[in-house]
This record gives structure tokens, C-alpha cells and sequence, in this order.
């Protein structure tokens, strides 16, 4: 049995060592936010928290985890079950097409959004570049991450403040 | 008195002494011109001027923010301090736009601003003195005709003696050996036209020779291997420690496109090196193939027939059991024979350089950094693990790999490379 600390919740499962954590935590925790996509770490839909950093769980053997905290899509949420704020931003811009690589947009903006709630456009751009979107909404999504950067009590700056 | 004599005699000759260092480390400043006073170029001469750019990878130093090519602030960290890139746009106030041609001959070939200043060798002027003429005319041209940027990058600042820059003088003249180099009669014209490139403008010896105590490249262990900015950049001589040979053929593959199928993709600096070098003309890139597979015909891989791709799957499994684990989890789904990676032609593990060099530096940081997409193939490209696997488990990872994938010792430095890898993270 390995024992995996996700959400908040110790699990005990019974897999392989070398399983990924996407498929424990699709078919043995019924934790369905994280989508398969490639299973290359080439498109993101996998995206979870690890200790608070970004990673395509298809490539994240469990025996790799040891102490460290997962947190998924379901994890985002408040504590008392209603959407988290990314959520309710990527629903009121309508970001979703048809919604495959959302739940990892939504994952990894907010790891950016937790350190840093005034990014700028370009940091923007550039810490969701590993994720991709083949309905082709970015322009919505980046929208959405300006809103949830908002609701969080920051903004998306346009441009980098100069330094003195 | 014999001893006032001596005194009187001791200090002429130190006032002799500092009037030949001064005469020798001044030099006058050049008089500025309006930057609309050049020009207009041959259009011809700014295109080659643009390939020779690239082919030197000007823009890898000079552009911190590739909105604002060439504008410079690119910090290089050095053994003496930190030296930042100048901005070589021609803007009139911060950039080159008031340098004649003059003045830009001087600093490529000597080292000197327009100013009179020594420049710090981490502008290699050591090589760019190899130009030809007509090379800095073409550069001129296509550097003067770029769109004037104006910023200052921060002042350089070395640490203690090294902040003073007439030092600089005594460096050149124990290093800088001005001038093209002369043709070799013994080798071939494209032989000869690939040498002056790579040692010139293109300054290969810059990552791959390593550096003495003053920083000037050991010309005695050129192309040696030698560590840049945490990379190890590999030897490019008979030390090569590749397991297949390098041909003409391949390294220009590898050059243009960033990935030899017979070896391995490029890494670290060398990754933007052969991005820019995409873009280079044809025969530029095969000169420079056909120079360094002459340098690298006496190394082992040389010697013998492409082997099959070393897999000692069971030895290593049981030297690193819990390495084992993680790269059948984290790795297989590339890297194991038969994924469908390899189906596409993308190279064993076993044949690339940084599993077979003398360090694991390299090794190391593809794990924790991945890999760009090469320039040319489309394809994977490698993603990152330093937020995947802890300090352990990747020098657990590494020396797995290494077992099972050469069959050379086992590196005692594993976790220096990682320690030092995460320090450069942090930065």
C-alpha cells in the first residue's frame, strides 16, 4: 500500500510503484478534474499541484511523491463545496470549449495566481505556455486569469513595472 | 650616496615603467558620428551581414528581452563578477549608433570601445580579431541598419582589481593575437573556410575550451570541454566521448537542426546556439561540420563501427532499484526501446554526449530543465522534473541512467551537479 496525501486526505492505495499519479487519482480516487491527454507531458490536460508547483501528473510516478501534498481541480474548491475562484472566472468569461484541457488551465493558472496575484500579461503567457488548447479559446482563458487575478484581490498589469 | 642613487634609480625606472603601461593600455577615444551619416548599405551586404549575425549568435549575449533585440542587459556571471551585455543597437546615446566604422573595427579586432575603454574579454574579441574585412563590413552594415533601441545595460562592476580596466591591456597582450588566421595549405578550402568561421566569428572555443586562471582560453587544451554558466559544454577533439563517431554529415544535421539521430539533441546554450544557426547559410554550416569532424576524426568513436545502443537494463535495476521505478514511470514512456518517441526516430539515451562525459552536469540538468524542441524535427519536447522528483531522487536517477545506458564508472559527483543545478534554480 502507498499512502498519498491529496487534497487535504491521506489515501491508501494499493498500485504499482512506478503508476503514474494520473491514474491513481482517476481510477482509484475517482478524482476525475485531471484529463489524459497525450501521456508525454506534452499538453497539460494532467496538470495537479505538487507542493504548490504545477506538474503533468501522467509523468509523476506515485513512488516519486513520498510526503509531498497533491492538490487537483476538486481540491481548488472552497470549503464549503462551491467552485474556487478560478473556476468561477473561467465559467462567467465562458472559457470552455469543449473543455478538455480546462481543468489544467485552471490548475496551473492558479499556482501562478497563489504566488503572485499581479503578473503581468507576458508572465501570463508564459507560465500557461505549457499548457495547450486545440479549440483554440486562449483568448478567453487569458481573460478568465485576468478576472480570477481580480476576484483575488490583484490584476494583470500590461506591462512589467520599470525598475528605479 | 650609492643608496639615493639606487632610490633615484628605482624610481625612474618605475616612472619609465608606468609611462610604457600607460602609453600601452591608452588609447583616444574615436570621434562620434551622426548615426544618420552612414550608410545607405547594399542590400546584399546587410543580408550577409544578418547571416553572420546569427552564425556568431550575437543576439544570445545581447538580447536579455527579445522585445528589445539586441539592446543588451544580458548578465553573463564570470569567475571576476558579473559583466552585463552592452546594447548594441544603433541608438546614438546608449547603443553603437555614433561609432564609425573605425571605431566598431577596433572593438571587434582590439577590444576597445569607441570611448578608448578596454572592453572585458567576455566579449571574445579573441576571436572576432579573426574577421576578415569584409566579414566586419557586412556586420557593420546589417548592425547599423537595425532599429535604434534606446536602454543602458547595467554598468559592469567586477569584483576588486579586476573593476579596473586598463588591467585589460596586459590581458590582450598575453591572449589577444590580432588578425585572421592564415590558410593551412595542408587542408581542404571548405576545411580552412570552416575553421575561420568557428574561430572566428562563430567563437566555438568560447564554451567548448576551458579557461585559465586569468579566463583567456587555454589554447594548449583547445576544445577540451569546459563547464559555461552550469553546462558542461563536451570536448570537440579526440577527448570527444561520444559512442558513435561524429561525421560531416551528422554534425551538420546537428548543427542546423539542433538534433543528430545518430547522437542526441541539443542542450543547454547549444540549444539557441543551433536555433540561430537554422537560420544560417547552407555552406556556412557545412564548413564548420566538415572543420570540427576533422578535429574529432582521431577520437575513440572514430575507431570502430556505430555499436548497437548500450542497455544494461538488469545491472542497472539492480544497482538502483528505486531509480528503476521512477524512470519506468517518469521515463519509459519516451525513453524505454520501442516507445513511440523512439519509433520516430529520436535517438537512445545511449548515444547522446552527456551520459558519456566525464561529469553529470549536463545529465542533470536536462532532467530538472527539459529541452526546447529542436529547430528542425517536429516533435516531443522534453519536459522538466525539477518540481517532480526531489534532490535524491535525482541524482538516484542519474547514476541509474548511467549505469544502464554506458559502461563507463560511475560518477562520484552526482550531488554536487544537482546541489548546484538547484542553486542556478533559485537565482
Amino acid at each position: 500500500m502507498i499512502a498519498l496525501f491529496v487534497n487535504g486526505q491521506v489515501h491508501q492505495v494499493d498500485v504499482d510503484p512506478d503508476t503514474p499519479l494520473l491514474y491513481v487519482l482517476r481510477n482509484e480516487l475517482a478524482l476525475n478534474g485531471a484529463k489524459f491527454g497525450c501521456g508525454l507531458g506534452q499538453c497539460g490536460a494532467c496538470t495537479v499541484l505538487l507542493d504548490g508547483k504545477p506538474v503533468f501528473s501522467c509523468l509523476v510516478p506515485v513512488a516519486a511523491l513520498g510526503n509531498r501534498k497533491v492538490r487537483t481541480l476538486e481540491g481548488l474548491a472552497s470549503p464549503d463545496g462551491s467552485p474556487g475562484v478560478l473556476s468561477v472566472a473561467f465559467e462567467a468569461e465562458q472559457a470552455a470549449q469543449c473543455g478538455y484541457c480546462i481543468a489544467g488551465m485552471i490548475v496551473r493558472a492558479q499556482a501562478l495566481l497563489e504566488r503572485n496575484n499581479r503578473p503581468t500579461e507576458d508572465e501570463v503567457r508564459a507560465h500557461l505556455a505549457p499548457n495547450l488548447c486545440r479549440c483554440g479559446t486562449h483568448m478567453r482563458i487569458l481573460r478568465a486569469v485576468r478576472r480570477a487575478a481580480e476576484m483575488m484581490g490583484g490584476g494583470v498589469r500590461a506591462v512589467a513595472e520599470q525598475k528605479p | 650616496m650609492g643608496g639615493t642613487r639606487l632610490a633615484t634609480g628605482i624610481a625612474l625606472g618605475c616612472a619609465a615603467l608606468l609611462a610604457l603601461a600607460f602609453a600601452f593600455a591608452w588609447h583616444p577615444a574615436i570621434e562620434p558620428i551622426a548615426p544618420s551619416s552612414v550608410g545607405p548599405f547594399d542590400r546584399a551586404l546587410v543580408a550577409d551581414g544578418e547571416n553572420l549575425a546569427r552564425l556568431g549568435n550575437c543576439a544570445g549575449c545581447h538580447t536579455e528581452d527579445p522585445a528589445r533585440p539586441l539592446a543588451g542587459g544580458r548578465p553573463l556571471a564570470t569567475p571576476f563578477g558579473t559583466v552585463f551585455a552592452t546594447n548594441i543597437t544603433p541608438d546614438a546615446e546608449t547603443g553603437i549608433g555614433a561609432w564609425p566604422r573605425s571605431a566598431f573595427d577596433r572593438a571587434m579586432r582590439r577590444g576597445i570601445a569607441r570611448s578608448g575603454a578596454h572592453l572585458y574579454p567576455a566579449f571574445p574579441y579573441d576571436h572576432f580579431t579573426h574577421a576578415s574585412e569584409g566579414q566586419l563590413q557586412a556586420l557593420y552594415a546589417w548592425l547599423m541598419t537595425r532599429p535604434p533601441i534606446p536602454g543602458r545595460a547595467p554598468a559592469t562592476r567586477l569584483d576588486g582589481v579586476f573593476s579596473f580596466r586598463p588591467l585589460v591591456a596586459a590581458w590582450k597582450l598575453l591572449h589577444l593575437d590580432e588578425g585572421p588566421l592564415p590558410i593551412d595549405p595542408a587542408q581542404s578550402p571548405e576545411w580552412n573556410r570552416g575553421r575561420a568561421l568557428a574561430e572566428g566569428l562563430a567563437h566555438c572555443g568560447g564554451c567548448h575550451t576551458p579557461r585559465n586562471s586569468l579566463g583567456a582560453e587555454d589554447k594548449a587544451r583547445a576544445y577540451d570541454g569546459a563547464m559555461v554558466e552550469g553546462w558542461y559544454a563536451p570536448p570537440l577533439n579526440a577527448r570527444s566521448p561520444a559512442v558513435r563517431p561524429w561525421t560531416v554529415d551528422r554534425l551538420h544535421a546537428y548543427l542546423r537542426t539542433g538534433l543528430s539521430p545518430a547522437h542526441a539533441a541539443a542542450a543547454g546554450p547549444m540549444g539557441g546556439v543551433t536555433r540561430a544557426l537554422s537560420e544560417v547559410r547552407e555552406d556556412d554550416v557545412h564548413a564548420i561540420a566538415v572543420y570540427f569532424a576533422a578535429l574529432m576524426s582521431q577520437a575513440p568513436a572514430a575507431r570502430h563501427d556505430d555499436p548497437e545502443p548500450m542497455d544494461r537494463q538488469a545491472v542497472a535495476q539492480q544497482a538502483h532499484p528505486e531509480a528503476a521505478t521512477l524512470f519506468a514511470g517518469a521515463c519509459a514512456v519516451c525513453h524505454e526501446p520501442g516507445a513511440p518517441m523512439m519509433q520516430q526516430g529520436r535517438p537512445p539515451l545511449a548515444w547522446g554526449t552527456p551520459l558519456q562525459a566525464d561529469n553529470a552536469h549536463d545529465t542533470v540538468r536536462i532532467i530538472m530543465k527539459g529541452l526546447a524542441s529542436p529547430a528542425g524535427p517536429t516533435g516531443p519536447a522534453m519536459p522538466a522534473f525539477a518540481d517532480v522528483l526531489d534532490d535524491r531522487q535525482l541524482g538516484e536517477l542519474t547514476a541509474y541512467l548511467r549505469t544502464r545506458f554506458t559502461d563507463k564508472s560511475p560518477w562520484p559527483d552526482i550531488g554536487d551537479a544537482v546541489a548546484q543545478a538547484r542553486a542556478g534554480e533559485a537565482k
